[in-house]
């Protein structure tokens, strides 16, 4: 059987555990620039169930799709050390403020521009929004079926694909014609580490912004490796109405942002004594907490 | 026209739980806004449905019944329900932030080219000053919800697209009876006129749904454990001190991963949100992601040994001491002093 075209739909997160002071904006939006970023965790195992199609049906191809600033190019050569075949960078500032809606606006006309495909695969969500949004409305816009939450592709082949999904409360398996947009549950199996050799490969595969900064000779070079460009696309690459763009294009707005601050209550520090722990009970007790 | 309406999800039969508690929040902002609470039911038939639904205070009731529409399915559910907000216009459209919830309202909000917050802890009714516009807008729908890891509470709106749509967790809003004798009006839709082959293409070949799940939601008393717990072994003792206090048991993260307790009982951002009488957290550090869970418990007893732990903060009581001695103690306690 001859390979598959598959495109995986990743974002570059910050890294949302370790939130400082700085990291939001006066408008309410994320400084993105103030966290380190990493590959969202959904999206890396969206990858490993492509690669694994791909280690069964050679001639396969994977590229990663991906809307974000500059950096988030990094996430393309993170996929291409795994065993990705390329990678795209949407990037424009007026995607700037763009919500679900309008990324994936954007993604769609990517997409389009990147037909013929079999499947799209993609994180359940994000850990920095967690709306698991885009890849739904990307595949409404795309007009083709969706299959959410996961786990596992059972099997394959040129005119349907067999998924295991996870639900909040038990499993179900559908089959759904290609193409097919598939969103990848966390109980998904992890990604690979990167490949020694893949990453000797790829490691100055960069962008056009990238280069900026490079010698006569280092891009010489890099002209003769065609695989190591990352292409980069703006909204005149994607042909896109900016009306659905940007802040004008995303119907929701943050209103408020408010820091999650913990007041500290009144809290009474008791031992682990007898005395401590008797007394507590029986105020609980007294003030009918427990019965 | 304009109105307020609730998806409401089908689990064996019946109408979700998610989904009452939404219709008992889209009657409070119905009364609000002074327009109607609707909701729609798309499924296989269910005999008698409307008189589950009436006495949450729904005005009109769509039922959208064919053999065909159960179990759930994205594209003919879709096609439902987007073909109904274009005919009504109501004004908010509310699902639960559940599987079938966050996979349905994407796939209808982009079609509808409409706004979508996902996974609200709150909603509100209030006005909006466009600044820049120079524009005011009254009763918006203010959808509240944590974001960026729950390290912020954020207020959404969407102030120039109708619905206003919006997908709330389990078990954070209220479900109340509005009025047992509520009468509201069914509306039958010809499912024919709704969906078409097209929606059809994707095929469920196996399905298994857990029956009776663990649910520590409804639970009056939480006694949750940590990865300070230890092992699974000692996790016996949070069962056994549930049981005299009559609670249930409930675990962060760290002890769900470490396989002291099932995902169900995970409390926290990526697990259920709690708000019991009292929340006794053993041997839990208290990680922001913890806290977004439990924090609105009306009382919150720490167990730690470590005095600096976060969950301290925020507990009525803090013990310091080991988790092993201390829930030991608890238990003898409560026997001897409870009547
Ligand atoms: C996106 C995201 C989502 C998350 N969602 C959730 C969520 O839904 N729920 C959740 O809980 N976490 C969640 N987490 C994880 C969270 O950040 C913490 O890692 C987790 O809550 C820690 O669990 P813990 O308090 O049990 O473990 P630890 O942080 O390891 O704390 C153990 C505590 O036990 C105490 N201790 C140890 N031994 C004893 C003893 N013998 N007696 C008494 N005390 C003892 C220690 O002092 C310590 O305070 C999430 C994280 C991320 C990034």
């Amino acid at each position: 059987m001859k390979g598959f075209k598959i495109i995986v739909l990743a974002k570059q997160v910050p890294d949302t555990r370790n939130v400082g002071k700085d990291a939001m904006k006066a408008n309410g939006t994320v400084n993105r620039a103030a966290l380190p970023a990493v590959f969202n965790p959904e999206d890396l195992k969206a990858l490993e169930q492509a690669l694994r199609i791909k280690d069964q049906y050679p001639g396969t191809t994977i590229t990663l799709l991906t809307m974000g600033p500059g950096r988030a190019a990094e996430i393309i050569r993170e996929g291409l050390y795994r065993g990705a075949d390329g990678g795209i960078l949407i990037t424009d500032r007026k995607f700037a403020g763009s919500d679900t809606l309008a990324t994936s606006y954007a993604i769609s006309l990517a997409i389009k521009k990147m037909a013929p495909y079999d499947m799209i695969l993609a994180g359940r969500q994000a850990i920095d929004g967690d709306t698991a949004q885009v890849g739904p409305q990307a595949a409404e816009k795309l007009g083709i079926p969706q299959v959410t939450y996961c786990e596992e592709i059972v099997s394959i082949n040129h005119k349907k694909v067999t998924v295991k999904r996870r639900l909040e409360r038990g499993v179900e398996t559908m089959e759904a014609p290609l193409p097919v947009l598939i969103t990848v549950h966390g109980s998904a199996p992890e990604c690979r580490s990167r490949n020694a050799k893949l990453l000797m490969k790829y490691k100055h595969a960069q962008t056009i912004t990238e280069m900026q900064e490079a010698t006569d000779d280092y891009i010489e070079l890099h002209d003769s490796r065609p695989y190591l460009d990352i292409p980069e696309w703006t909204v005149a690459d994607l042909n896109a109405d900016e009306k659905w763009l940007g802040l004008s294009g995303s119907p929701t707005k943050v209103k408020k942002v408010t820091n999650v601050v913990f007041k500290a209550k009144e809290s009474k520090v008791l031992t682990d004594s007898d005395e401590d722990i008797e007394r507590l009970i029986i105020e609980l007790l007294e003030n009918h907490t427990i019965g | 026209m304009n109105n307020i309406i609730v998806y409401c999800e089908i689990e064996e039969g019946g109408i979700a739980d998610v989904s009452l508690e939404l219709l008992t929040k889209g009657r409070k902002l119905a009364d609000r806004l002074n327009c109607e609470l609707e909701a729609v039911v798309v499924s296989n038939e269910i005999k008698g449905i409307e008189k589950v639904v009436f006495p949450y205070g729904v005005d009109t009731l769509y039922l959208a019944f064919d053999e065909k529409l159960y179990p759930y399915q994205t594209l003919p559910h879709a096609s439902v329900l987007t073909k109904l907000f274009e005919e009504q216009k109501p004004q908010i459209a509310l699902l639960g932030a559940t599987s079938i919830g966050r996979d349905l309202a994407p796939r209808i909000a982009s079609a509808l080219k409409c706004g979508l917050t996902a996974d609200c802890t709150s909603l509100e009714i209030g006005d909006h000053r466009d600044k820049k516009q120079k524009k005011d807008y009254h009763d918006l729908l203010y959808q509240i919800r944590p974001a960026f890891g729950g390290n912020i509470i954020a207020t959404i709106i969407n102030p120039d697209t109708r619905p206003q749509m919006a997908t709330v967790r389990e078990g954070v809003m209220k479900k109340e009876i509005f009025d047992p004798k509520y009468k509201g009006k069914v509306k039958k839709l010809k499912t024919s006129e709704y969906v078409s082959k097209e929606d059809f293409v994707v095929k469920i070949l196996e399905r298994h749904i857990e029956k009776k799940k663990i649910d520590i939601k409804s639970a009056q008393i939480i006694v949750s454990g940590g990865y300070g717990m230890g092992s699974k072994e000692n996790f016996e003792m949070l069962f056994e001190l549930a049981d005299v206090l009559g609670g249930d048991v409930g675990g962060s993260r760290a002890a769900v991963d470490a396989g002291f307790i099932p995902h169900e009982r995970q409390v926290g951002q990526t697990g259920v949100t709690v708000r019991p009488h009292l929340y006794i957290a053993c041997g839990i550090s208290g990680a922001v992601q913890h806290r977004a869970g439990m924090e609105e418990s009306a009382m919150i007893i720490s167990i730690n040994k470590d005095p600096n732990a976060p969950i301290n903060s925020i507990a009525d009581y803090a013990i310091i001491g080991d988790v092993g001695e201390v829930i030991p103690k608890l238990i003898k306690f409560y026997k001897k002093n409870a009547k």
